[in-house]
């Protein structure tokens, strides 16, 4: 099984510990992720502006990069549905078609294509609030949405659950967008930030220490909302928790 | 922090916000025995006294370039008492609504059942509008066509004129919103009076509706007040709300005694019946319609029906999505004029059958304006309706504005994060999120976006796909942040930063760097 490893760009320049985490955890299973090194980004912030022509050879990068892979792996449920579901301004190849059923997202690789059962290397003595960002739930479905008369399930959490020592909280609204929306938070800075801070508020009103995502840019936003209003959560991304990182 | 507050409710969702309803000093409504009332809205979390704080005012509707979405969110967020009691009331209607959603196993089906008879509907709509104008007819219903918004006023004039109306009492339509009924029918000298207590705070305020089913949600109670003393000469330091809704009674009542014509809107016109209902929550379609003996209705092409066996579906989604409620109070079916009046129908297109065709769009015609993707909406929660400076707010006016005016609505469809719980909530399954996707592509296609953000993704997109490039531009945290688009600074400010979020903390090394230096960790043993 050729597996690509594919790093988003806000995890590459912001949180690198979170794809090393990514990278390790793969290579306890047994896996061991080729990173193509000429990788970028999936085009994701040029095409939710409407800019497709602009995304275009981005687009054509990743595949370049990513073609020939049984799967690539991405620790990102947000640019997982930029690639499969909207990856469109490239010309749709045999190739493009080819990269784009073959990406997953790092939870759905270990739930649906690994099945991993346990991490018995992992503890997380800690009180966790899970974030998930709006993508990976409404856009490849993670788990059941909170708007919707569906049976509960999550595959974040399902991993969570195994992890030793770690407590789920519950918050007041658990699947309301934390208003990161990409551009959307430089773009209408004022309801992405209020939206940011009502968002950390629930985490911690929770009682969580952690906030634990599979989304690093809805933390990227989200620490810097509780930063300023002096909250003391932490933020970390799945892959850390899974792979058992020091809190 | 409030660690004891239950996180849960007895029914495993979420805890409501108004979970104290029913406490002995709750301030909430009570019937006349003093019990504390359970219809949707008196188990609303009773509101506490409000402060001194000014209304804030929404978008510039008048200026020449297209309306500033956040500049007047701003002025929202800034405001707030009133942007926690937005927030706050409508995410409870939200949480009503899910409670709804609980109760009826067959819910997914009856929105699949819903959607199906609309895309049906819209499918075959000459057929069954040309079938609903025959059946009207038939029972003694004018029918009358209308192109577009001004043929529609000019209708409703000729209709009134030919009566010697001078005095017209209405329910809520957002129709004729559609269509500045009322600021027309100001300039030809017919005194319009709004019979829904919402629309008409709004009507006296001289101000639109913030939202397609709660017109006022955006007021608190003293805003209320101060429009009340400053037009009905009402105590401008009293508001109690029993007091004021008393008051408007008392002013409007006799207005409306003394209507010539009244108009409503419709909710649903049955094709093989050629009827139509309405369904209000105050009975105040009723009086419009009943008191005077001209009755005019507003339709939109969009509200047909093909069979009153349909209807049933429609009134099971509609109140439960819009406000939690099983059904609304008043679900009126109009037949024909009464014994000795005159019935009169308006269909109007505005726009509607240009829409039908438009392959990414056509499916927003399904809307039965329930209000239900507003309520969820983080963002409409947070900014209010008038922010849109549009007739339609939220998510589905999001879509449906840059169908009136594609300029001046361009860049609505931006103020989204494209989280998708507007289309897991619509009643009728639109697919709201994918179209505000859909809207943000066209608008870029035809340069209908700002040049300021073209050359961000062009410039953004042309470093993206270059990875030596790439790699300089990000080779430290503080570049990176100048170029990774999302931290693009648009203007002098940094808007990152700009209103309480801190920057992010540069790491040591980029992943990349990382992954050099150490052959991806197989040499990090040092």
């Amino acid at each position: 099984m050729r597996v690509g490893l594919f790093i988003p760009c806000y995890m590459d320049a912001f949180e690198p510990e979170a794809g090393i985490a990514t990278l390790q955890l793969l290579r306890r299973f047994g896996i061991d992720p080729e990173y193509p090194f000429d990788q970028t980004c999936c085009g994701q912030p040029m095409v939710n502006s409407g800019c497709h022509a602009e995304a275009r050879a981005t687009e054509e990068l990743f595949v370049r990069n990513f073609a020939g892979f049984d799967h690539i792996v991405v620790p990102s449920g947000s640019c997982t549905h930029q690639i499969r579901c909207h990856m469109t301004s490239a010309d749709e190849t045999h190739e493009v078609r080819e990269v784009r059923e073959r990406t997953v997202d790092l939870v759905e690789f270990l739930h649906d294509v690994l099945e991993v059962d346990s991490f018995p290397w992992a503890e997380f003595p800690h009180r966790v609030s899970y974030h998930s960002n709006c993508n990976a739930l409404r856009g490849i479905f993670h788990g059941s949405m909170s708007e919707r008369r569906e049976p509960a399930r999550s595959k974040p959490l399902d991993l969570l659950r195994k992890i030793k020592g770690l407590e789920l909280v519950d918050k007041a609204r658990p699947d309301e967008c934390c208003g990161f929306g990409g551009t959307f938070s430089v773009f209408e800075p004022a309801v992405s930030i209020r939206m940011g801070q009502d968002k950390v508020r629930d985490h911690a009103d929770a009682g969580a220490d952690y906030v634990v995502s599979a989304d690093g840019s809805c933390l990227l936003h989200q620490k810097g909302c509780a930063k300023r209003l002096g909250l003391a959560l932490k933020f970390r991304h799945i892959a850390q928790v899974l792979n058992g990182d020091a809190a | 922090m409030s660690e004891e507050l239950p996180r849960k409710a007895a029914d495993g969702l979420p805890a409501l916000l108004h979970d104290e309803v029913r406490a002995p000093s709750d301030e909430g409504a009570r019937g006349p025995a003093g019990e504390r009332l359970t219809h949707s809205e008196a188990s609303a979390r009773p509101l506490g006294r409000p402060g001194n704080e000014a209304q804030p005012r929404g978008a510039d509707r008048t200026g020449v370039g297209p309306v500033d979405h956040d500049r007047a969110a701003r002025r929202f967020i800034d405001a707030p008492q009133h942007a926690k009691m937005h927030d706050e009331r409508l995410w409870d209607l939200r949480q009503k609504r899910d409670r709804q959603m609980h109760a009826i196993p067959e819910w997914e089906d009856l929105r699949d059942l819903a959607s199906g008879i609309k895309q049906h509907t819209l499918a075959n709509l000459a057929d069954y509008l040309e079938q609903f104008e025959a059946a009207a007819t038939s029972h003694g219903i004018h029918v009358h066509w209308a192109s577009d918004g001004a043929e529609h006023n000019r209708v409703i004039h000729s209709i009134l004129a030919d009566h010697g109306a001078r005095r017209l009492i209405k329910s809520k339509s957002m129709l004729t919103e559609e269509t500045g009924l009322r600021h027309y029918m100001t300039g030809v000298g017919i005194e319009v009076i709004e019979t829904d207590l919402g629309e008409r705070i709004q009507q006296l305020d001289d101000e639109d509706p913030s939202h397609v089913v709660v017109p006022a949600v955006h007021k608190l109670r003293s805003d209320v007040a101060r429009v009340f003393a400053a037009t009905l000469g009402t105590d401008p330091t009293n508001d109690d709300v029993h007091y004021l809704a008393e008051q408007q009674r008392e002013k409007t009542r006799p207005l409306i005694l003394e209507a010539d014509a009244g108009m409503t809107g419709a909710n649903f016109a049955v094709a093989e019946t050629g009827t139509f209902v309405v369904c209000t929550n105050e009975g105040n379609a009723d009086l419009s319609a009943n008191v005077p003996p001209l009755h005019i209705a507003s339709i939109g092409i969009e509200k047909i029906i093909p069979r009153i066996a349909d209807l049933g579906v429609f009134i099971r989604l509609l109140s439960r999505s819009a406000l939690g409620s099983p059904i609304t109070q008043y679900t009126s079916h109009f037949s024909g004029p009464r014994k000795g009046g005159e019935m009169h129908i308006v269909m109007v297109d505005n726009g509607r059958s240009a829409r039908l065709g438009e392959e990414d769009f056509w499916q927003s015609l399904k809307c039965i304006r329930c209000g239900a993707c507003m309520n969820t909406c983080p963002v409409y929660r947070r900014s209010g309706g008038l922010s849109y400076g549009a007739t339609y707010s939220g998510p589905i006016g999001l879509i449906l504005d840059p169908t009136f005016d594609r300029k001046k609505y361009s860049a609505l469809p931006f103020a989204s994060t494209l989280n998708g719980s507007c289309t897991n909530v619509c009643p009728v399954k639109i697919n709201i999120h994918e179209q505000i996707f859909a809207w943000r592509k066209q608008l870029a296609q035809t340069g209908d976006i700002p040049v300021i953000k073209r050359t961000l993704m062009k410039a953004a997109g042309a470093v993206l796909a270059r990875p030596a490039l790439y790699r300089a531009a990000i080779a430290s945290a503080d570049s990176a942040l100048r170029i990774l688009p999302a931290f693009v600074a648009a203007n002098r400010f940094n808007p990152w930063t700009e209103r309480g979020r801190a920057m992010p903390e540069a790491p040591r090394e980029t992943f990349h760097q990382w992954y050099a230096r150490t052959n991806g960790g197989r040499r990090e043993d040092q």
